[in-house]
């Protein structure tokens, strides 16, 4: 049986964020604001760590958190930003406290949310050694012992008297790293770290860490966006979203989950779920979704020139006036392309309670690849009745007479040519 | 129990285990636990010398232009134009034996109160006791105190004042003197991290303080029936003390007293409170 690290128990984090405040719109009023303002400032200041139930201006980041980590394990933590990984890390590493639940830790935990921390500009690269050092939980004595490997590590032993605020962004990181490499730790816990410095030192970093991991039996916790690291050094993973777990395993299904079901949620059979929108008010609501070809069957592959046929069903609870549709093409990194709007097409659309059933067609002159289509029903006046986001994935094949390599940019346009002799 | 339970069964000693959870009301402090962060402290209060003295000309050498000049303005202003009685002892070293105290009062409870803030990066990243913060700013101040406390010996000899066995008294007095502005410190710091209103209402909160202690005038100056309230203020009984100490008169114990008493409860009400916010620093700073 292994041994465990670290067990966490119903975690949950709240936070509390700004409420916007009304403005009265007469100078009376306004004055009056003014001077009760001191009043209203202490009781919001004060209130900045009170948490009560129904309360609106609260921020739950993480929600009934469980999971444990056995010693040894390399632990993957992936998410979209703001899914609540970072607010994690710092529970584990007693930067903050959490709101409810509970962690064990079984050993010495090392965190490393940031390279450098406590680096003072005046001092010297060798003092600074010894001040990261010690913040990071070591002895002087520690140090004394690891310090010829630490400027070993970093390669900047001609520059260690020199005040750190002369040296360049890259130092700064190499010297952090380097006394933060030079920990031993039973448990490491590794933010977004190596996403700075150049890709040679990079390297450089996820060898010391995979050398750790492998040859030691460490126990690390890491934290990054970079798929290619996660999959070479974690033998497990967890994926947050929106402050829950929603996947914990194998670290190769994770990173699918990672893309597949968040990045694009798919909807299955056209049907879309209740809870799917990202924003809705409820007055109406998208029910289905489907993408057809010309001979109006359904399709997720389309070729280039092809008719991409996008048919919805809008179940409408109250009336709208002049609505307005729009759909936009998104990439797998999250850049919107093409946009297809009511508006441009000049479409008057009034709906009355009942479902719609409504279709609209593009040329398709997307360049090959795979895409996602998000779309939203809005007021006249701009505001957003419901929004699927990434709803539904669909490729763009080439049917172009050229080759692959020729391929540039995400859509190609059909021009009229001339070509005459003078 | 049922953790115990599972601890023996996976060998790991109850020492080696943390537990996360949130804390509630009032805390002690985890002596241990300082003890071990012993160097970051040593690191930090040499830190906050380096860094304070770096890239000036004359680096150290501020520790003594700044008691000694503000004593000289002083005798200038109250010794000769304002004619205020320092009963027989030149001026000089009567605003003197008043402003070295009084300095590192004052720049104590500056840096500590501003350490949480000014250090809030570090609060943020990394785990450590927060008492280190406002710990390191009270010792790193104090090789100032120490460098102006040569300077005094110096004024001393100058003056031909040899200090009796009231001299025993000294060690109380500056552990008066470090408490008093270590617990104010602490107070403010945990403040001044949700209220930044802290920050600005003391720089001139200080300079009004200086004026309810007696550092430019002698406590004789104030009535008989107000001497016992004004007693509260720990400082007045400090610096009275460093000038019967060394001008060689009578300890004026019934300053003192008060003074020990305060002292100790602002210390203590300052560390509890400061444990008691502790855990939101990293989330308002």
């Amino acid at each position: 049986m292994s041994r465990t690290a670290i067990s966490i128990k119903n975690l949950s984090k709240q936070y509390r964020i700004g409420s916007q405040q009304k403005r009265k719109d007469t100078f009376l009023g306004q004055l009056a604001q003014a001077i009760k303002s001191p009043i209203e400032n202490f009781r919001q200041i004060r209130n900045l760590n009170r948490f009560e139930k129904g309360d609106d201006t609260v921020f739950t980041a993480l929600n009934d958190i469980d999971f444990s980590v056995s010693k040894g394990e390399v632990l993957g933590i992936i998410g979209h930003n703001g899914a609540g990984k970072s607010t994690l890390l710092k529970i584990l590493s007693r930067i903050t406290e959490p709101t409810r639940g509970s962690i064990e830790i079984y050993g010495r935990v090392s965190a490393l949310l940031e390279v450098g921390t406590g680096f003072h500009p005046d001092l010297t690269g060798r003092d600074n050694v010894y001040m990261n050092g010690t913040i990071l939980g070591m002895t002087r004595r520690e140090i004394d012992r690891k310090f010829d490997e630490i400027v070993d590590f970093s390669g900047i032993e001609k520059h260690l008297d020199t005040p750190v605020k002369f040296y360049s962004s890259g130092m700064k990181v190499r010297l952090g790293f380097a006394v933060a490499a030079n920990l031993e730790p039973e448990i490491l816990i590794v933010d977004e770290v190596l996403a700075v410095g150049d890709v040679e030192f990079q390297k450089k970093c996820l060898g010391k860490m995979h050398h750790v991991a492998e040859s030691e039996g460490r126990t690390i916790l890491f934290v990054s966006h970079n798929m290619g690291a996660i999959k070479n050094l974690c033998n497990r993973g967890i994926v947050l979203n929106k402050g829950q777990m929603v996947y914990d395993g194998n670290v190769n299904e994770a990173i699918d989950v990672y893309f597949n079901n968040f990045s694009a949620k798919k909807i299955s059979g056209g049907i879309i779920p209740d809870d799917f929108s990202t924003i809705s008010t409820g007055e109406a609501k998208f029910k289905e979704l489907r993408l057809l070809n010309s001979e109006q069957r359904e399709s997720a592959d389309f070729n280039t020139g092809d008719l991409i046929r996008i048919n919805t069903l809008i179940e409408v609870r109250k009336e709208i006036k002049h609505a307005l549709i729009d759909a936009k093409v998104v990439t797998k990194d999250g850049i919107e392309i093409a946009h297809i709007f009511s508006l441009y097409d000049q479409q008057e659309i009034d709906l009355s309670q009942g479902l719609w059933n409504i279709t609209f067609s593009i040329r398709n002159n997307l360049q090959p690849g795979t895409y996602f289509l998000t779309l939203g029903i809005h007021k006249p006046s701009g505001h957003t009745i419901d929004y699927i986001e990434s709803a539904i994935e669909f490729t763009s094949h080439n049917s172009h007479s050229v080759s692959d390599q020729w391929i540039h940019g995400y859509t190609s346009n059909e021009a009229e040519w001339k070509i005459i002799k003078q | 129990m049922w953790c115990n339970h599972i601890c023996n069964l996976n060998n790991q000693p109850e020492t080696n285990k943390i537990v996360i959870k949130p804390t509630k009301g009032w805390q002690l402090v985890n002596l241990k636990e300082l003890i071990q962060y012993k160097d970051l402290l040593y690191f930090l209060t040499i830190r906050g010398i380096k860094a304070k003295y770096a890239q000036s000309v004359l680096g150290i050498g501020w520790a003594i232009i700044q008691p000694l000049f503000s004593a000289i303005v002083f005798t200038v202003v109250f010794g000769r134009l304002a004619n205020v009685d320092s009963y027989g002892v030149p001026y000089i070293l009567f605003s003197y034996l008043g402003m070295l105290p009084w300095l590192y009062f004052s720049n104590t409870l500056n840096e500590a109160s501003n350490s949480l803030v000014a250090n809030a990066n570090m609060i943020t990243k990394v785990y450590f006791p927060r008492l280190v913060l406002p710990l390191s700013a009270a010792f790193s101040k104090l090789l100032d105190f120490i460098i102006g406390f040569i300077i005094l010996i110096g004024l001393t000899i100058y003056f031909n004042y040899v200090p009796g066995i009231s001299l025993l008294a000294l060690p109380l007095l500056i552990i008066i003197l470090l408490l008093a502005s270590l617990g104010a410190g602490m107070l403010l710091a945990s403040l001044s991290v949700q209220y930044r209103d802290v920050k600005h209402a003391l720089s001139f909160m200080v300079q009004l303080m200086m004026y309810a202690t007696p550092v430019v005038y002698s406590t004789s100056a104030v009535p008989a029936k107000y001497q016992a309230l004004y007693a509260i203020n720990p400082m007045v009984g400090v610096i009275e003390g460093f000038r019967a100490v060394f001008t060689n008169t009578p300890l004026p114990w019934t300053l003192i007293y008060p003074g020990i008493i305060c002292s100790i409860i602002l210390f203590v009400a300052g560390i509890l409170f400061f444990k008691r916010m502790e855990k939101t620093f990293a989330d308002v700073a």
